[in-house]
């Protein structure tokens, strides 16, 4: 099943023409990989998925990009279509709040009051993110006292808690140590059979890992999108060989 | 040479350094020195009490320290909503094109001298408040509103780059889980610049307890406890101002001394302030 359809996107940033006629399917319930060299434009396509790219000055987008067959560039709510597709960012970015609060956030903001409801949505999303053990004795405290690796696990719970469908992350586990980065994997690996899962990487090893599918980006183009064990064991395109067998990137 | 420049260039820093602290130093000794001695002179029963009538040996300056408390309070209470409402404007939600009108107008604000506002305070507010009320304008509402507009460049120019310096990550975060700009700023940006804000406000209230000019120009100067809030009332700066003039002897040294007590109101704002600022440093 196909979740979201990209259809002839362009972006141009001012002058800049950072996506270049880009089409994809991104199948339901499974890890798709954004891989390619710095600037190629996989994280500009990351985050037209949840039109973050809205805030940039002189950003402007044509073709489609449709979420269970709506185009969400079309007369979707943004709130909303932010709260179905839901983002990890590169950084681990917990507010300076407490850990519940934290994961209380995005509930809070689409309505939910009541503070038994509020707590069971809470917990359920810390143990998704493999983290309830390590704070429930300190949910009321701080945030940031956090490590690094738990930070980034209180992230993604924050964002399961509004219950989303697909889940964008944007290199996620690249300022982390090795540790926290395989707990975040296996995590990804767990989460897929409830989310979509759509991931920018610089990391080959990881794509190889944990991804399903796996679309290779250069200049703005996406050269191929494929099975992943195919694109790395028989890629189509010689360019995406020559960055896989990393002479280039 | 060049050597030699650049120490003695070095002794010319220090001095200066040393000149301020002095200032301050010097400050300090001169009026502890003169003020305490007089507090007990005057007995502190007298001096904390609440008759100021310097001809007959009564120096109670305790209606003037409410008086200040009262138009400072007042003060906050209109001018920091506003301040710091202005300043999440400025930093989250102005065009540029309208800031580069309203940062300017915000920066002379706090140029204007304060014998303006209080000519401003004169002329439109006081009539404004004695139309509206039938009593005579001057007292603690009007001082409390000029001393509200007074200190709003103070917070705002403390608390704008308190909301800028909250890191765009927190912001795009609450944006990502679906929340509105409005609610990404007000939920997560400005709790994030609390102790920033708590410094501008803790700047104002130190700005609104030491002005003088503009509220001798408006308060009403009664020298009796501060009643409601249309009775005229005196404040510590304005009791110094209006009699330093022609007082002598240990009527001149009992404004000394209420220097000493405005003296000691500043230094616990200040220590809050940097309390304040310490806090924001390790958050």
């Amino acid at each position: 099943m196909i979740k979201m359809t990209i259809e002839e996107l362009h972006l141009h940033y001012g002058e800049f023409h950072a996506l270049k006629g880009i089409h994809m399917n991104i199948p339901a319930n499974e890890v798709t990989a954004l891989i390619g060299p710095s600037g190629c434009g996989k994280s500009t396509l990351l985050k037209s998925l949840n039109r973050m790219n809205d805030l940039v000055e002189g950003c402007r987008i044509t073709g489609s990009v449709r979420l269970d067959g709506q185009d969400i560039y079309g007369n979707m709510d943004v709130n909303d279509l932010r709260r179905r597709v839901g983002m990890v960012f590169q950084k681990p970015n917990p507010f300076p709040m407490s850990v519940f609060d934290n994961v209380a956030y995005g509930p809070r903001t689409h309505g939910t009051r009541n503070k038994r409801k509020l707590e069971e949505i809470v917990e359920k999303a810390l143990r998704q993110a493999a983290i309830w053990d390590e704070v429930k004795d300190r949910l009321h405290k701080s945030a940031m006292g956090l490590s690094g690796g738990q930070q980034q696990r209180l992230c993604i719970a924050r964002a399961l808690a509004v219950e989303p469908e697909v889940l964008l992350m944007d290199e996620s586990t690249s300022a982390l140590d090795p540790i926290s980065t395989g707990r975040i994997e296996d995590l990804i690996l767990e989460l897929k059979k409830q989310y979509t899962i759509v991931m920018v990487t610089h990391n080959m090893q990881q794509a190889l890992r944990i991804s399903d599918n796996t679309a290779f980006f250069l200049l703005g183009d996406m050269v191929e999108m494929d099975k992943t064990q195919k694109l790395f064991t028989m890629p189509g395109d010689k360019r995406t060989e020559d960055y896989i067998t990393g002479r280039f990137g | 040479m060049a050597k030699f420049r650049e120490t003695a260039m070095r002794y010319v820093f220090l001095l200066s350094a040393v000149l301020c602290i002095a200032c301050v130093g010097v400050i300090c000794v001169y009026l502890l020195g003169s003020g305490i001695p007089t507090m007990f002179e005057i007995g502190l029963d007298n001096f904390f009490g609440t008759t100021w009538k310097p001809g007959s040996g009564s120096y109670g300056i305790f209606p003037f320290i409410v008086g200040s408390i009262y138009v400072t309070a007042g003060a906050i209470l209109i001018g920091v909503p506003i301040g710091v409402l202005c300043a999440v404007y400025l930093a989250w939600f102005c065009p540029q094109k309208l800031y580069k009108v309203l940062n300017p107008a915000v920066r002379l604000m706090a140029g204007i001298p304060s014998i303006i506002y209080g000519f401003f305070g004169l002329t439109v507010l006081v009539p404004m408040i004695q139309s509206m009320t039938g009593t005579s304008g001057k007292g603690l509402l009007t001082a409390s509103l000029l001393l509200g507009i007074m200190i709003l460049p103070t917070i705002i120019g403390t608390a704008e780059p308190a909301l800028r310096a909250v890191p765009r990550p927190y912001y795009d975060g609450a944006l990502a889980l679906g929340a509105t700009h409005e609610r990404s700023v007000f939920s997560v940006v400005v709790p994030a610049a609390s102790s920033g804000l708590m410094s501008g406000v803790i700047l104002g209230i130190g700005r609104a307890i030491g002005e003088t000019m503009a509220v001798i120009m408006i308060a009403g100067n009664q020298t009796r406890m501060p009643g409601g809030l249309f009775d005229g009332l005196r404040t510590m700066t304005s009791n110094i101002v209006m009699e330093m003039g022609y007082s002598t002897g240990l009527h001149r040294q009992a404004l000394v001394a209420t220097g000493v007590v405005l003296f000691v109101f500043i230094l616990l704002i200040n220590l809050l302030f940097s309390l304040a600022k310490k806090k924001e440093g390790t958050e």
